[in-house]
């Protein structure tokens, strides 16, 4: 048994070299991955965009929020948003004076409120389709809901929908592709059959019609993006594993008798992962269209989801209004070019024979 | 030639059947069969959503006629033969909402459809290739990269932003009358009219859905042509062309550009199911009254047959694009049909 794994350790040892022609001994990939990426300034610009978003996604509440950080009431200190998570988690409750109130109402208290302080669901029929004011920074909508504060709380969706949709279509694009590219033949005909039916059936169109048939559920909407947009991972993978599979060190690999499946995602995954990551991350900016297309036409999604399509499917119906056009549409682009940026980025350090290619 | 046609028209069969099982799989997906939507589309078409106790039994017995009338009491695998045999037929069956025949519905709205996409394609095309030629030319020059920059913005600009930003910038709201906001022809357009003034109606109506189609296209494809035509450009006989004294302009439209236009001609197979799904959001947003509209009045009205039916057609009508694609590469790279014989 034991001289079974050094086998395969030296296997591991035989791994060849990747596309990175400059990676110095004994340095990790990822590491060499990091050093060359950050030489790009335009990628690394497309990352930045990306964490600020992340970052954006999960402090929403502490951006936008219709109570304040920190409150002097009646004698007492109060921390409404932290308290509203306890609350949440059933480890705190209101006290009977700050149950259901508007905080902004409050006579006599000392509060400090986040930047934008309202949440996307605040309805405020006194102020329908103001214009972007020091009030409301992207002014409001019909409902005078503030734009702003709906933006905030719907770059979460364009996150989940990164590792939902992304993920499911990764397992499955990534199982398939490695099935496909590793054990050749028939396996290989039939699931490219089954890409090639993917590639000709109108993924919006099957998209659309699915995501209307079933109740509106923004993560159910998720995943059906996801078992939709697996093609081009699945293909990636297959290439990569069809070219992997032919190299020496796998042949060691499966004359020592390691197990298929051991092969397959210990041996040969890792290096096939390159082109795979990038198409993950393209995926990612693919997701987010597609999504935000869904929600501009209303479906899939709860009518109440303040998302940034359903704010930009306003602007439609009130064409006065530019700024509800302007402002979501410009953050679902300025997400995608990050995006994009930062795929583009990685493909010209991990694999530079796909270079000006889209 | 004739030989490979019929080869790749055998070879469509598999995937012809495995589009249209997804279609009938997604059919079945939804909750309660189609007897049970269309009971409930029937009930939202009389504008009354609650239904009194004593008419239930009422119900039921429609129910269970409908599910007859339907083929819905057999097992599934006869299901799928009888509605794969009704579309063969073009017998798409009537659509809940109005009770017309769903093919007849779908007849009407084609030829928009199909212009729309066609122009789009032209357009594609026409700017892409002559674009892709010449950043390749000049590449790395600043020209090179200014298109390079513009390419990969536009690529990233949501369609929907695009649309809407159009709406409301220059289609008569608050801002500019540059161009009409819906319809494809104007209200007042009468078969009276000089053809000079039809067309230029019609043209002024068109021109903006279709920029809109086909901007990311033309983005995304002039990144592949310049790639194909650097890549031609590296190759032995180039060089062999050149130093044979041939003058430039021969080399790169006779030699190189030839070469390089063959990857092109399949990318029009990928760009076909993109556009479909941009029709949907350009017509639903302009009110042109094409396929993608009908499709999402469909969609939100669960006309169940409708939506069905042009799952299908929008899939065949991507087949044929993939049949016509890999017919013109036969074409364009003889190599391709003569391989294939052998």
């Amino acid at each position: 048994m034991s001289s079974m794994q050094s086998n395969t350790a030296s296997v591991d040892a035989m791994r060849p070299e990747t596309s990175l022609t400059h990676a110095a001994a004994g340095e990790g990939l990822w590491s060499n991955v990091w050093k060359q990426f950050r030489r790009d300034p335009i990628a690394l610009a497309g990352l930045y965009v990306v964490c600020i978003l992340v970052t954006m996604a999960l402090f929403a509440d502490f951006l936008a929020n219709d109570k304040p950080y920190y409150s002097f009431y009646k004698g007492k200190i109060y921390f409404p948003i932290f308290r509203s998570y306890l609350v949440g988690v059933g480890l705190a409750h209101w006290p009977a004076e700050l149950q259901n109130v508007d905080f902004k109402k409050l006579e006599g208290a000392t509060q400090v409120f986040p930047p934008v302080p309202y949440r996307p669901g605040n309805i405020d029929l006194l102020v329908p389709y103001e214009t972007p004011s020091k009030k409301h920074w992207f002014g409001t909508d019909k409902l005078g809901r503030d734009i702003m504060a709906g933006m905030i709380h719907g770059s979460r969706i364009s996150l989940s929908i990164g590792f939902v949709a992304v993920g499911i279509a990764v397992i499955i694009g990534v199982i398939l592709g490695a099935l496909a590219g590793y054990f050749g033949s028939w396996v290989d005909l039939v699931i490219s059959r089954l890409f090639e039916i993917m590639l000709s059936i109108p993924t919006f169109f099957l998209l659309i019609t699915v995501a209307a048939l079933l109740p509106p559920s923004i993560f159910l909407t998720m995943t059906i993006i996801g078992l939709t947009s697996w093609v081009g991972i699945a293909r990636f993978a297959r290439n990569e594993f069809l070219r992997i599979r032919n190299l020496d060190y796998v042949t060691a690999a499966i004359a020592l008798g390691v197990s298929n499946r051991k092969i397959m995602f210990k041996h040969i995954l890792p290096n096939a992962l390159a082109p795979v990551i990038v198409s993950v991350v393209l995926g990612v900016a693919g997701a987010i269209l597609i999504e935000s297309s869904l929600s501009f036409l209303g479906i899939g999604v709860p009518a109440e989801l303040v998302t940034w399509g359903s704010i930009l499917h306003e602007a439609s119906s009130a064409t006065f209004a530019w700024w509800l056009a302007v402002f979501p549409g410009a953050a679902i682009f300025v997400t995608v070019l990050a995006y994009y940026l930062v795929g583009e980025g990685l493909r010209e350090v991990l694999d530079p024979r796909l270079r000006g290619l889209r | 030639m004739g030989r490979y046609i019929v080869q790749r028209l055998f070879l469509l069969i598999p995937t012809f059947v495995g589009v249209t099982l997804v279609g009938f799989l997604v059919m079945h997906l939804a909750p309660g069969d189609p007897a049970e939507l269309r009971a409930a589309g029937g009930l939202g078409g009389a504008r009354e959503g609650a239904i009194s106790r004593n008419k239930q039994g009422g119900v039921d017995e429609a129910l269970s006629q409908w599910r007859k009338q339907y083929g819905l009491d057999r097992p599934l695998p006869i299901q799928y033969a009888v509605w794969l045999k009704n579309l063969v037929t073009l017998n798409f069956g009537e659509s809940f909402k109005d009770n017309q025949s769903v093919w007849n519905k779908i007849i009407e709205r084609v030829p928009v459809t199909v212009k729309l996409n066609v122009f789009s394609l032209l357009l594609v095309y026409l700017i892409a290739i002559p674009l892709g030629i010449y950043s390749a030319t000049h590449s790395n020059s600043l020209g090179d990269q200014i298109t390079t920059l513009v390419a990969f913005v536009l690529f990233a600009v949501p369609l929907i932003w695009a649309a809407t930003m159009a709406i409301v910038f220059i289609c008569g709201g608050d801002f500019l009358y540059l161009f009409p906001p819906a319809g494809l022809e104007s209200l007042d357009y009468s078969s009276h009219w000089s053809l000079w003034r039809k067309l230029k109606d019609q043209a002024w109506h068109i021109f903006l859905p279709v920029v809109l189609l086909s901007y990311d296209g033309f983005a995304g494809l002039s990144r592949y042509m310049r790639a194909s035509m650097l890549e031609v450009m590296g190759q032995d006989f180039v060089q062999m062309a050149r130093a044979k004294g041939l003058q430039e302009r021969v080399v790169i439209f006779k030699h190189v550009l030839r070469n390089s236009l063959i990857p092109q001609v399949t990318i029009l197979a990928s760009i076909l199911p993109g556009l479909i799904g941009g029709s949907v959001i350009i017509e639903t947003i302009f009110s042109i009254p094409g396929l993608g509209q009908l499709g999402y009045e469909s969609v939100l009205a669960r006309d169940y047959p409708t939506v069905l039916a042009l799952f299908t057609v929008s899939a065949i009508l991507t087949l044929i694009g993939i049949l016509i694609s890999d017919l013109l590469l036969a074409v364009v790279d003889p190599r391709i049909a003569f391989g294939r014989r052998q």
